[in-house]
């Protein structure tokens, strides 16, 4: 069907990574920008309650929407300004990271698992199971993510977890897609053919030959879903139906300041900013992973 | 002269670097003649017949002394001027007939386009005449091939639907780039058939790229070989074929296999041995002079000179006209 | 290509009854009907009569035979809360979000279009690293933040457009653009992807070597070969944008099916969630379908191919 057929086809010879990858990648500006990038807030997220200068969860009544420091009536000692609650905002910002990381790692692992699982057991054996894991995955592009994900938040109760699990349970499918296309792709080399012939286990060629060859696309399909699975979990925590508060979501800030973003357009500004930076450096690797693989020049 | 090319260079951007593709091309074609271009992969044949053709990629420079088509200075036109002129009075096929054709357009769509572009024609009148050029390049049924997509053709009928594109407008000079390499014999020899004649009914000049001197054989009148972005040898079909002057014409024509020649034994093919030489290096030496048998000193300090050899071609190196090869070495050294 | 037509439509029906499953289990099985109807405080022998009511007690294959034979009925179910047939409600907002949807999409066509055209014909230019900055920030940017800020600049800041409503055209401005920008970078590479391919294609250098104009060489000999995988995704994209509908809908309070689900959800309105979830899939995969038949249409090697 549309979807199915629209993965994106292999170059015939550079399945394999090349040996100078990294060579290669020290030299290519995206990369290099977007992988410093992702550190930082990977960084950032690990070590938030070395960095934070504030508890993130301190109210103020007196410090209510104070303005960042950029601005005249700013206080010194909130550098990002305070939220409607008197909260220091770079605390949350910095906070934030982690709520994402966390989405953006364990969603898009899990999905991986499910969709690369789905994807070598329709490619490898084809046939019905083919057809069967085919259905399953039109299915499954067929339904619309985010009324899915909403509804069954609401259904079992919002909370960092569910939202993780839901999502794992939903953004498998270009994993799958790519990885069954590959896989027929290898499937047919010479090297998988001997392989089978040698006599080896299903399981040692399907991790051992085949994944370690397919690598490259994955990769691919891995940015492009840790950005969807961090941006669906803000529009979850936005809409009131992920993380729930107090806990400093960069979405649910978002949907908090909404009410004040008229006096105080920075609080819908920064969390906002925060999510797109996040995002753009998770697609811009992913265009530079697709560079790096892609075969042509090197 | 229906065309002559003096001096003609191309060079392309390669990484910081300038490849220079084709070095100094003198090229002429009268009406009614086919000039064939000879050599191996990669020695800028298929470049030379793009720049002719104005067709070269976007980044590559070309440069010529003379570049007349007729009257016409190719070499002073503007871009759209030389889109108005391809297709009218000089046209050009290629390779891969495969995908040569617009798979989404039926072949009557592009043939009457091209009729169109050039001419006044009304879109009947364009009919009338793409099927009266199909017919004449030996297409049965051509009203309903007309109807027809490519997909729907085998690789024998695309060509000859790209031999009447190329035809419709009564071009005065043909560029055929290997139009039969990726056939079958059989086709191969239709489609040379039908170019000959087509070229008859016109008395169109035409240049025919190939590697195959079979082909050469059967349909050139004169023959340019070229090596290394250059014209090494330049004659008439007899003179080269038969008589060989500059070495790697020589190699060429020992490197094909005789149909029932050669004792047991002998049967392997006779190829050159060593490197084209890379495109980036000067001109100091010959550039034939890594793989030439009969090599000396002065060729890798002088450029070879352009000489004449006794069947009358032109040939440059530094060897004399007249030179044979005989076991103990080379007669008639410089 | 009447078997494809066949499979293809097959696989369609397939995948809708499981669609009809995953809604059956969302209304049925994973929250009890019988709390939606009798309200969150009703104790336990108010739900006993409810189920008794409402045949709720009968084993799940029995209700979702029901189920299933009230959809082809086209009784979707009846909403807990406004007691109506969801159908209905469903319904009256759909032009909408229709219409939300269609302008959207045409916005993300005429900038991914010209601009995806002009990236190939001019690679590594300024007009091409121009369109690859706007896919990759239209790509980051997390939609419902985008159309805060518009609504900040445009609705509040110049006062130029209304932000809340779905009233006049003026209304859908803003929330148009909002979800454009999100299904733009997407179309926009596959153009500039498509249009490079193409362009350096075999029959493109013959059309050259003919003469053909460079613009009908671009627009009519490489432009149509090119659009073709986009017609599949322009038809992904629009079924994305009618689930996406529900975060620009609820910004601007767009009274769209999107809206409607927002609503339904913080209250668990359940019969009319799974209406919105099971049409949206069908719409989807009625698009998708129409897309491969156009796309038959239009590229004769798959009218062969596929016989």
């Amino acid at each position: 069907m549309t979807a199915l057929s629209a993965a994106p086809a292999l170059p015939e010879e550079e399945l394999v990574r090349r040996p100078g990858f990294w060579a290669r990648a020290r030299r290519h500006r995206t990369f290099v920008f977007s992988g410093i990038l992702l550190l930082a807030i990977l960084l950032i997220a690990i070590f938030a309650p070395l960095l934070a200068p504030h508890d993130p969860f301190m109210q103020s009544i007196a410090l209510r929407l104070k303005p960042p420091f950029w601005h005249d009536k700013t206080v010194a000692e909130h550098l990002l300004g305070t939220d409607q609650l008197g909260r220091d905002y770079l605390s949350r910002l910095i906070y934030g990271a982690r709520i994402s990381m966390a989405i953006g790692i364990g969603a898009t692992l899990m999905s991986a698992l499910i969709g690369i699982t789905l994807g070598l057991l329709a490619g490898y054996y084809g046939g019905w199971i083919d057809t069967a894991i085919s259905t399953v995955i039109t299915t499954r592009l067929s339904m619309p993510i985010i009324l899915i994900a909403l509804a069954v938040v609401a259904i079992v109760g919002p909370s960092l977890t569910v939202v993780i699990v839901v999502l794992g349970l939903l953004l498998w499918d270009q994993f799958a897609v790519v990885t069954r296309v590959a896989t027929q792709q290898v499937c047919t080399r010479d090297y998988v053919t001997s392989a089978r012939v040698l006599g080896c286990s299903v399981g040692h060629i399907l991790f051992r030959e085949i994944l370690p060859n397919i690598r490259a696309p994955l990769m691919v399909v891995t940015t492009v879903e840790m950005a969807h699975a961090v941006l669906l979990e803000a529009a979850l925590s936005f809409l009131g139906l992920g993380v729930q508060a107090p806990l400093p979501s960069w979405g649910l800030m978002l949907s908090e300041a909404k009410t004040a973003m008229f006096f105080s357009p920075w609080l819908i500004v920064l969390p906002g900013a925060c999510l797109f930076i996040l995002a753009l450096a998770i697609n811009l690797m992913g265009d530079a992973m697709r560079d790096l693989t892609a075969g042509g020049r090197g | 002269m229906l065309l002559d090319v003096h001096d003609l260079h191309v060079t392309l951007p390669d990484q910081g670097r300038k490849l220079r593709a084709v070095r100094g091309v003198d090229l002429s074609v009268a009406a009614g003649e086919t000039l064939c271009l000879v050599g191996e992969s990669g020695c800028g044949k298929s470049m030379t017949a793009l720049a002719l053709m104005g067709l070269l990629p976007r980044r590559a420079e070309r440069r010529a002394a003379r570049l007349q088509l007729g009257e016409t200075d190719l070499g002073s036109l503007s871009d759209g001027a030389m889109s108005a002129l391809r297709g009218r009075r000089m046209s050009m096929i290629f390779q891969e007939p495969m995908t040569a054709l617009n798979p989404v357009f039926t072949i009557g769509d592009q043939l009457c386009s091209v009729y169109r572009r050039h001419t006044n024609a009304s879109g009947a009148a364009a009919r009338a005449r793409a099927i009266e050029v199909l017919e004449s390049v030996g297409l049965t049924n051509a009203a309903l091939r007309m109807r027809q997509y490519p997909h729907q053709l085998s690789g024998g009928l695309r060509q000859r639907v790209l031999i009447a594109m190329a035809l419709i407008c009564e071009p005065e000079l043909m560029i055929c780039d290997e139009p039969t390499t990726a056939l079958d014999v059989t086709t191969q020899a239709q489609i040379l058939h039908i170019l000959k004649e087509a070229q008859a009914a016109r008395n169109m000049g035409m240049i025919f790229i190939t590697h195959d001197l079979g082909v050469v054989a059967r349909i050139a009148d004169r023959v340019a070989v070229m090596y290394a972005g250059r014209v090494v040898e330049e004659g008439t079909r007899e003179a080269v074929l038969r008589q060989p002057a500059h070495p790697y014409t020589r190699g060429l024509i020992a490197s094909v296999p005789k149909p029932g020649g050669g004792e047991p034994g002998q049967t392997r093919l006779a190829s050159i041995a060593g490197n084209v030489p890379a495109f980036h290096q000067e001109d100091a030496r010959c550039p034939f002079l890594s793989r030439c048998l009969h090599r000396m000193d002065v060729c890798a300090t002088t450029p070879p000179p352009v000489r004449q050899a006794p069947a009358a071609q032109r040939f440059a190196c530094h060897l004399l006209p007249g030179w044979t090869e005989n076991r103990t070495g080379v007669e008639g050294r410089a | 290509m009447l078997t494809y037509l066949m499979r293809r439509t097959t696989m369609a029906v397939v995948v809708m009854a499981i669609v009809s499953v995953i809604c059956f289990v969302l209304s049925n099985v994973a929250s009890d009907p019988a709390v939606g109807i009798a309200g969150a405080q009703a104790i336990d022998a108010d739900l006993a009569v409810v189920r008794q009511t409402y045949g709720l007690d009968r084993p799940l294959p029995v209700r979702y035979a029901e189920y299933i034979g009230n959809l082809l009925r086209g009784d979707f179910g009846t909403s807990y809360l406004a007691r109506r047939p969801v159908l209905e409600m469903i319904l009256e907002r759909l032009p909408v979000t229709a219409l939300l949807a269609f302008l959207s999409m045409a916005l993300a066509l005429a900038i991914a279009l010209p601009l995806g055209c002009a990236a190939a014909l001019w690679p590594n230019t300024l007009v091409d690293r121009l369109s690859q900055v706007l896919a990759v920030t239209g790509q980051a940017i997390p939609n419902f933040w985008a159309g805060l800020l518009l609504i900040v600049v445009f609705g509040v800041q110049l006062r130029w457009l209304p932000i809340s409503g779905s009233d006049t055209l003026a209304h859908f401005v803003l929330p148009a653009i909002t979800l454009g920008t999100f299904a733009m970078p997407p179309l926009m590479r596959l153009i500039r992807a498509g249009m490079i391919d193409v362009l350096a294609s075999d029959y493109i250098r013959t059309a050259r070597a003919m003469g053909i104009r460079p613009f009908v060489l671009t627009f009519k000999y490489a432009l149509k070969n090119a659009v073709l995988p986009v017609i599949s995704l322009a038809a992904v994209q629009l079924g994305f944008m009618l689930g996406g509908s529900i975060v620009v809908e609820s910004i601007f309070a767009l009274n769209g099916v999107g809206y409607l689900a927002w609503q339904s959800m913080s209250r668990s309105d359940m019969p009319v969630i799974q209406a919105i979830v099971l049409l949206i899939s069908m719409i989807y995969i009625v698009l998708t379908l129409a897309a491969d038949l156009l796309n038959g249409i239009m590229d004769p090697r798959l009218r062969g191919a596929r016989k």
